[in-house]
Formats: structure tokens, C-alpha cells, sequence
């Protein structure tokens, strides 16, 4: 097993009693949950139990209808555009790259809140854009590299394969400097190779300093890789704790209907769920 | 095609069908040695026997095409080497026979129509007929080709260079010969001898060839291009006729291409987009030196065409703040309203309530002639013995704006802000959940294309002498959208040759101009059906037309990556 390094305790992320609400469906129910800096949090939860919404709460994308989420001490802006520039940036559960961009170009996109060039630097040329557009390049090919995507940044991200499209989307979301990643199922469709691949990299980024807050369902990726996990069922929170807590917690494996731990990962991927979410 | 004939029976008959081929195309060239008419009033006059007309002369490219074509195979795979591989010998010579006998069918009606009766056609025509239907009946039994890979020989720079300087030498002339034909029947004949043309030159893959060459001298073409449209003046000999079009021709292109900026780049559709070249219309008229300015202060020109294009951003502003927020349709339906709202609000500002700005449907006449650095647009000057008229004038100073609207719409296309608009584009959630500013930079494409539209209508302005709200109407808005999106939108060639087709056609075939608007709901129709991406593909747009075409994503990725525009930012855009 990994050893886990000390993990600072310096607050990052602060939902408090977030809930959302859809006419009658309370999809997230009255869910606090802290993250730290430097530390890997997972979140998991059968279908349906309100994770990614929760996600989207956090993003912005949605305005909780009660709660609060703090960021780095301060609230969270309720525009998905600030909350990146605030420093956290997300992958979708479906793959939401800009298809017919190619992999530096959608790289290159998430950098756009974190440069400055305006229209009338762009069209006079100035050295200013060049050195910003040159910088951004440059970096961008670092992030493909460090991803494991050197040598496709010219391809595009439709004809990648649908591994590399999720760690194009990982590039991407790095791309805007953020200090916290949430990943919505990260190696959703992923084959075993692959998912040792993504967790290495989770890690890594984790060792850049990034916080990452995690959904899976592969129950085996999850208690390796995190430091915390929390159990959503039906909106709210049913567990939350260390791995090795959570992993044997009878209500935990209740929540799965009786699926043992490890089965749960061979469940169909999100694929074809993919319209409900964000 | 492909599939109505079992290729079996093509193996079969390739020799026969062969034979027939190339008899027919010699029909063809000996027929433009005989009359095809008998009076001599028909198309470029084609009633000689043994003196073709200029038009038959064109023609001849087609019959000589498919003789070499078809025959040149014949000395068999071995001597034709890799070259059997490289051009697509059959299915250009199909290309080039149904081209032909388009050609043909529309001059023999063109023959009848202008003479009265099918009597008036002569042995020539019926010969022209008959070859082009053997060669083109011929050359459907023939194998199909595998496609042609001609773009991937390598060439040396200075043969790209020639190449695209002879391609645009061939633009200016046949331009200008084009312009020169004043009968409706010669030019629509002309029409289909050049689309036969260019469908066969493409067919032989000389525009995948061009377009590498074109990407890898991006320069050269761009400057080749205004060299020849500067040049244009020079082979009119003073005649305004076809100037005026020309002006007119880049008036609207400008306008266009801002247009593009806003349906082409970042995906909103804006119905009503004459308003803002209206609004920097009125501005320079009321501004101008007119007897009937309705405002006491006349700054030069330099200064009212910033105020024009201002109004006419601000005028995108107040529609596009609170209607960048909804999307799609919506903002479909507000500018729809917003251009008639502008042309009524024209027609009312006349004092008879309220304050007179534009005297109501007589608009603002007199607009005097530009006069810039003592320049005066409305004179007529001899440059290299040959006249330089007032529209000639006006084409030079549009030319000039052109380039800049170019230089504009290009360098900001490829920096962040363009790829933010392609981001928004393609996923306007997922951009803004990427930290683009989304709404701020919707509403800079709205203000930055009418800003363009404002400038493009002050000079207009200027340029038809007076101005009112009649010539704002709809429709315009419909051609402009029509012209972006038949040219292909998002790309700066197509646009133009979108705005050249649009205007030249109708000016051309006043013959037809009942018709007008029926042929054109034709074409689009037929592009829509068959090349929705338009004219000149943008080669993003055209993977969103074909979104489960992965031969067309490996081969479109592959150009990109032969383009190599990206990794060096050096390459894109021009320098000031
Ligand atoms: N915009 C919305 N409007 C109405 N209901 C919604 C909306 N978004 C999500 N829901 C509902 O909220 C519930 C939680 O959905 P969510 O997508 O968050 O689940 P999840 O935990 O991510 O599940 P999965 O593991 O399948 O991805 C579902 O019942 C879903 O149908
Ligand atoms: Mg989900």
C-alpha cells in the first residue's frame, strides 16, 4: 500500500449543510463535507445519490437552495467562471472536451482565465500576446506531457481514444491553476491498465500540492488512492471517514444492496446515464 | 453513380467505353470549328465556321482535358508509373464530360432562348451535343478511380509560389472578362464552363495540392490576392460599370465578414445584421457635408467613421446585453426584431413627432464625395494612361478596409479570444465551467462585428450619395447571412467569394431578376443538401456538419498537422 504522507489540516474546501432541491427531489440533502489542502477525498454512492450534483454545487453550474461553500476562507462566487478563477476546476462525469479542438488548443482553453491578452493586444500583435501565447503553448505541452498525452497535443480530442480523452480533460482542468481538482469518475469506461495509470497520476498531482476530490465507483481505486472517503446515499452523507473505515462499514455495503465492495466496480458505466448530469 | 453501374460490367466495358470517350471529345473540339448558331446575335457570337469565339475557345479546355485524360493512360500502368496513382484519370474525365455537357445544354438553351426556337441551333451545337453526351455517357462506365494524391507530392517553394501567383493572375483576367460579358446567356454559359472547370481541377486534386501550397506561402497568397484586386481598376478602362459592382462587392463583403466574426466564429445567429451597417450609414450621413445633414457638426471623415462604427457597437451592445444570455433561437428572433425596429425607427425619426435625424423615407441625398488628405473620391484620374473613375476610387479606399478587417478577424482568430469563441461554440457550459467569460465574450464578437458593419457603412454611405431606410431591409440581412454561409462560415476566402457570388450574379443576370430569389432559395437548398459546410470549408465547421464521419476527422486532423499552424505562433496571423 501507498504511504499516505502527513496531511496538512489547513481547510480548502467548506460545504456546510449544502442542499439541493428539484421540485420534489432533494438530490442532495444537508451534505457538509471539508477538504484539505494536499489531501485526496472520495466520494462515492450508488447511482442516483446525488453526486455529481453535488459537484455541480460546488461549481457553480447550480446555486445550492440552502448551505454554503467556503473556498480557501472565502464564499464561493455562484459563477462557474469564477469559481475557477478562484482555484478549483472539474472534469465531467461525461467527457465535455471541445471536440473538434485539438488537444492543445483544448488545453490552451482552460488557461483562459489565468491570461490576460485583450482584443487589442490579439489583433496588433503586441510582444505582450506573443510572449503570452508563446507561454501558453509551451505550457501546454508540459501539462499533455505530464498527463501522459506527449506527442498528441495536434490531435483532435474526438479521435482520441477514450482513455486519453479523460486525461485530456484532467490537462485541462490543470490548465486553469487551480488549488483543489474534482474529478467526476475519472476512469468511468477505463480498462484495468488504464485506471493504475489514472491513479498514478491523481497522485501526482496530489504531490504538485493540488487537493483532488474524487467520484468513483470502482471501489478498489477509491481505497487506494484516498485519504478520506464519504458515502452520499439518497443526498445526504451516510459515512464519512478513512478508507478502511468506510470500506467495512455494514450500511456502506447496505447502501449497494447487498453488492459486495468489490463487484461494484464491474457495474455498468455511466455511459448511458449521462443525460441527467451537468 | 457509383453504385448504378456493377463494376464488373465497368471492367468489362473499359475499352469500348473508352473509345466512345474520347470520340466524343473530339466531336466536342471539332465542333467550336463549326457555327453553333445561326444568327450571330447568340451568347459571344458563335455563328463562324472555323473561328471559335472566345467562349468556345474556353470551352475547349473541357474536350482537351478529357482527350488527355482518357488517353494518356493508354500507354499503360508501366510507363504511367506512380503517376497512375497520383491523379484520378477516370473519375476526372467523368468530371469533366458532365461539366461539358452542362456547359453545352446551357448554351444551346441560352442559343434558342436569345434566337427564338431550337431552329436557330446549328450543325456545331448539335455536334457539341452529341460529343458531350457520348463522352459523358462514356465516361460513367468507366472504373472509378481511387481518389487522387496529387496533394501529397512534394513540391519546391518557388513552383507553389508560381502556381499561386498564375492562379490568381487567371482570377484578375477571368474576372474581368467575366465582368465584361453583357449577355445573360454568354455569362451563365461562362458560369457553368468555369464550375465544370474547377469541379474537374479539383477532381484531379489540384486544390488539395493549392491549398498546402496556399498554407505553406500563406503570405505570398494574401498578398497576391490584393496585388490582383489593386490591379482590377486597371483592366476596365475607365469603365464605372463594373467598378460600381465592384464596390459594391467589397461594401458587402466587409460587412460580411463581420457577420462571420459572429455566426462563423462563435456560433450566434443574427438575423439583422444590415441594421448596424445602416446605423453607421445614417451616422456618416447626417454627419456628412450633405445640404440635408440633419446634425451641425461635420467632423472629417477619419473622425466620423470611428463615431459610426462606435454607434453601431454601442447599437450591438443595447441589443446584445440582454440577449447574450438567452441563446440559439431566441437571440434569432431579438436581432430579426431589432433590424426592423432599426429601419421603422429610420422611417419615424422624420420630426413629424419627435426630432428629424433622417427626413423619413426620402432619407439623407447630396452626400458629398470623400475627400481624404486632398484626395477627391468623386475625380477621375489617368494613372498609366488608363482612367481611374470615382468607383475605382471607392474600391481602392474599401480594399484598404478590407485588409484591415482581415488583419482583425485573423490575428484575433487565433489568439485566446478566438479559441475561446470556438470553445463557446462547441460547448458553451463546458467553456464557461473552464473559466472563459463566456457572456463578455459574446457580447465582444457582437460589438466587434457591428463596429466592422459601422465602418463598412459610413464609407457606403459615401459612396451611393444618399442614404435611406428602404435599403436596409430584411432581405439584406437574409444575403448577408446567405453569402457567409454558402462561402463557408468561419473562413475569411469563403466569405468573400460568398459576398462576389451573391452581388455579381444578380447584377449579371438582370434577365433573371424575377427570379432572383427563387434561384438563390435553389442554391442554398442544394448546399445545405450537399456541402453544408459551404463553399471554402472551415475545418472545424465541417467536422460539425459530419460529426460521424471519422475518415474526414483522421484526414482533416492530418492537414492540420501538415499545416502545423499551431505549435508555432509565429506562423498565424500578420504582422502590422
Ligand atoms: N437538473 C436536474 N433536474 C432535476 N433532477 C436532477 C437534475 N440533476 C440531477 N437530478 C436528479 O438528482 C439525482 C441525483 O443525480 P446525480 O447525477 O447527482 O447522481 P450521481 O450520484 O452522480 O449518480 P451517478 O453515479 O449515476 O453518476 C438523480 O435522481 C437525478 O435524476
Ligand atoms: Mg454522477
Amino acid at each position: 500500500m501507498n504511504e499516505r504522507p502527513e496531511v496538512s489540516r489547513e481547510v480548502l474546501l467548506d460545504a456546510r449543510n449544502v442542499t439541493m432541491q428539484f421540485g420534489g427531489l432533494r438530490a442532495v440533502n444537508d451534505v457538509s463535507l471539508q477538504v484539505h489542502t494536499g489531501e485526496i477525498v472520495g466520494l462515492i454512492g450508488p447511482n442516483g445519490a446525488g453526486k455529481t450534483t453535488f459537484f455541480n454545487c460546488l461549481t457553480g453550474l447550480y446555486q445550492p437552495t440552502s448551505g454554503a461553500v467556503e473556498f480557501a476562507g472565502q464564499a464561493l462566487p455562484p459563477k462557474p467562471r469564477l469559481v475557477v478563477r478562484a482555484g478549483m476546476a472539474r472534469t465531467f462525469q461525461n467527457i465535455r472536451l471541445f471536440h473538434n479542438m485539438t488537444a492543445i488548443e483544448n488545453v490552451m482553453v482552460g488557461m483562459y482565465s489565468r491570461t490576460k491578452t485583450n482584443a487589442i493586444d490579439a489583433i496588433l500583435r503586441l510582444p505582450r500576446h506573443r510572449r503570452e501565447e508563446e507561454e501558453s503553448t509551451q505550457r501546454a505541452k508540459d501539462l499533455l506531457e505530464f498527463v501522459g498525452l506527449t506527442g498528441s497535443g495536434d490531435s483532435l480530442s474526438r479521435n482520441l481514444p477514450y482513455g486519453d480523452q479523460r486525461r485530456l480533460e484532467i490537462a485541462r482542468a490543470l490548465a486553469t491553476d487551480p488549488q483543489l481538482l474534482l474529478l467526476d469518475e475519472p476512469t468511468a469506461g477505463m480498462n484495468p491498465q488504464e485506471t493504475r495509470q489514472a491513479e498514478e497520476l491523481i497522485f501526482k498531482i496530489r504531490d504538485l500540492g493540488l487537493a483532488v476530490l474524487v467520484i468513483e465507483h470502482d471501489m478498489r481505486f477509491i481505497f487506494n488512492l484516498c485519504d478520506r472517503v464519504a458515502c452520499l446515499v439518497r443526498g445526504a452523507v451516510l459515512v464519512e471517514g478513512p478508507p478502511a473505515v468506510v470500506q467495512n462499514d455494514p450500511r456502506v455495503i447496505e447502501a449497494y444492496i447487498g453488492m459486495p465492495a468489490n463487484d461494484v466496480a464491474a457495474k455498468p458505466t455511466a455511459a448511458t446515464e449521462e443525460d441527467a448530469d451537468a | 453513380m457509383r453504385t448504378v453501374i456493377p463494376d464488373q460490367l465497368k471492367v468489362q466495358l473499359r475499352y469500348p467505353a473508352r473509345a466512345v470517350g474520347l470520340a466524343g471529345a473530339a466531336a466536342m473540339v471539332a465542333s467550336v470549328f463549326l457555327p453553333w448558331s445561326y444568327g450571330h446575335e447568340a451568347l459571344d457570337d458563335v455563328g463562324f465556321t472555323g473561328l471559335p469565339s472566345p467562349l468556345q475557345f474556353v470551352f475547349l479546355i473541357l474536350p482537351i482535358a478529357i482527350l488527355a485524360l482518357l488517353g494518356i493512360p493508354l500507354v499503360g500502368k508501366a510507363k504511367l508509373g506512380r503517376w497512375a496513382k497520383i491523379v484520378a484519370w477516370n473519375t476526372t474525365a467523368k468530371t469533366a464530360s458532365l461539366g461539358a455537357l452542362a456547359t453545352v445544354v446551357v448554351a444551346l438553351a441560352a442559343i434558342a432562348i436569345e434566337l427564338g426556337g431550337l431552329v436557330n441551333i446549328e450543325t456545331g451545337g448539335w455536334l457539341a451535343l452529341v460529343g458531350a453526351i457520348l463522352a459523358a455517357a462514356a465516361t460513367v462506365f468507366l472504373p472509378d478511380s481511387p481518389e487522387p494524391t496529387l496533394s501529397r507530392v512534394k513540391s519546391p517553394r518557388w513552383l507553389q509560389i508560381t502556381a499561386i501567383v498564375v492562379v490568381m493572375a487567371i482570377v484578375l483576367f477571368g474576372s474581368a472578362y467575366a465582368l465584361g460579358m453583357d449577355d445573360a446567356g454568354a455569362f451563365l454559359t461562362l458560369a457553368a464552363l468555369l464550375v465544370g472547370i474547377i469541379l474537374t481541377l479539383r477532381q484531379f486534386g489540384v486544390f488539395g495540392w493549392l491549398g498546402i501550397a496556399s498554407a505553406n506561402n500563406n503570405r505570398v497568397l494574401v498578398m497576391s490576392a490584393f496585388v490582383v484586386a489593386f490591379a482590377f481598376p486597371f483592366t476596365q478602362n475607365g469603365s464605372n460599370a463594373n467598378m460600381s459592382i465592384a464596390a459594391q462587392v467589397l461594401i458587402f463583403a466587409a460587412t460580411a465578414l463581420g457577420l462571420n466574426i459572429v455566426v462563423g466564429l462563435v456560433g450566434l445567429l443574427d438575423l439583422g445584421y444590415i441594421a448596424f451597417l445602416g446605423a453607421g450609414a445614417f451616422t456618416a450621413a447626417v454627419l456628412s457635408d450633405s445640404a440635408f445633414a440633419t446634425i451641425n457638426f461635420h467632423p472629417p471623415f477619419i473622425v466620423t467613421v470611428l463615431i459610426a462604427g462606435t454607434v453601431s457597437s454601442l447599437l450591438g451592445l443595447m441589443i446584445g446585453a440582454p440577449t447574450l444570455r438567452v441563446s440559439g433561437d431566441y437571440l434569432a428572433i431579438v436581432t430579426l426584431a431589432f433590424g426592423e425596429i432599426f429601419r421603422i425607427s429610420m422611417l419615424n425619426l422624420d420630426g413629424s413627432d419627435g426630432p428629424n435625424i433622417t427626413h423619413g423615407s426620402a432619407g439623407i441625398p447630396g452626400i458629398p464625395d470623400l475627400n481624404l488628405f486632398g484626395f477627391d473620391f468623386g475625380q477621375a484620374h489617368i494613372i498609366a494612361g488608363i482612367e481611374i473613375g470615382r468607383f475605382a476610387n471607392y474600391f481602392w479606399l474599401m480594399l484598404l478596409v478590407m485588409a484591415l478587417i482581415i488583419l482583425v478577424f485573423t490575428n484575433i482568430n487565433h489568439s485566446r479570444i478566438g479559441r475561446g469563441w470556438v470553445a463557446i461554440r462547441e460547448d458553451e457550459m463546458a467553456a464557461e465551467a473552464m473559466g472563459v467569460n463566456t457572456f463578455a465574450l459574446k457580447l465582444l464578437a457582437f460589438a466587434g462585428g457591428a463596429f466592422l458593419a459601422g465602418i463598412a457603412g459610413a464609407i457606403k454611405a459615401h459612396h451611393d450619395v444618399s442614404v435611406t431606410p428602404e435599403q436596409y431591409v430584411f432581405l439584406e440581412s437574409a444575403f448577408l447571412l446567405a453569402a457567409v454561409v454558402l462561402g463557408g462560415m468561419g473562413t475569411v476566402s469563403g466569405v468573400l467569394i460568398g459576398a462576389v457570388i451573391l452581388k455579381v450574379l444578380p447584377e449579371k443576370l438582370r434577365f433573371f431578376s424575377d427570379y432572383r430569389l427563387l434561384l438563390f432559395g435553389l442554391l442554398m437548398i442544394l448546399m445545405m443538401r450537399f456541402r453544408p459546410e459551404g463553399i471554402i470549408a472551415d475545418e472545424r465547421r465541417q467536422l460539425e456538419f459530419h460529426d460521424d464521419d471519422e475518415e474526414l476527422a483522421d484526414e482533416i486532423e492530418e492537414e492540420l498537422i501538415t499545416h502545423h499552424a499551431h505549435l508555432n505562433p509565429e506562423r498565424k496571423g500578420f504582422e502590422l
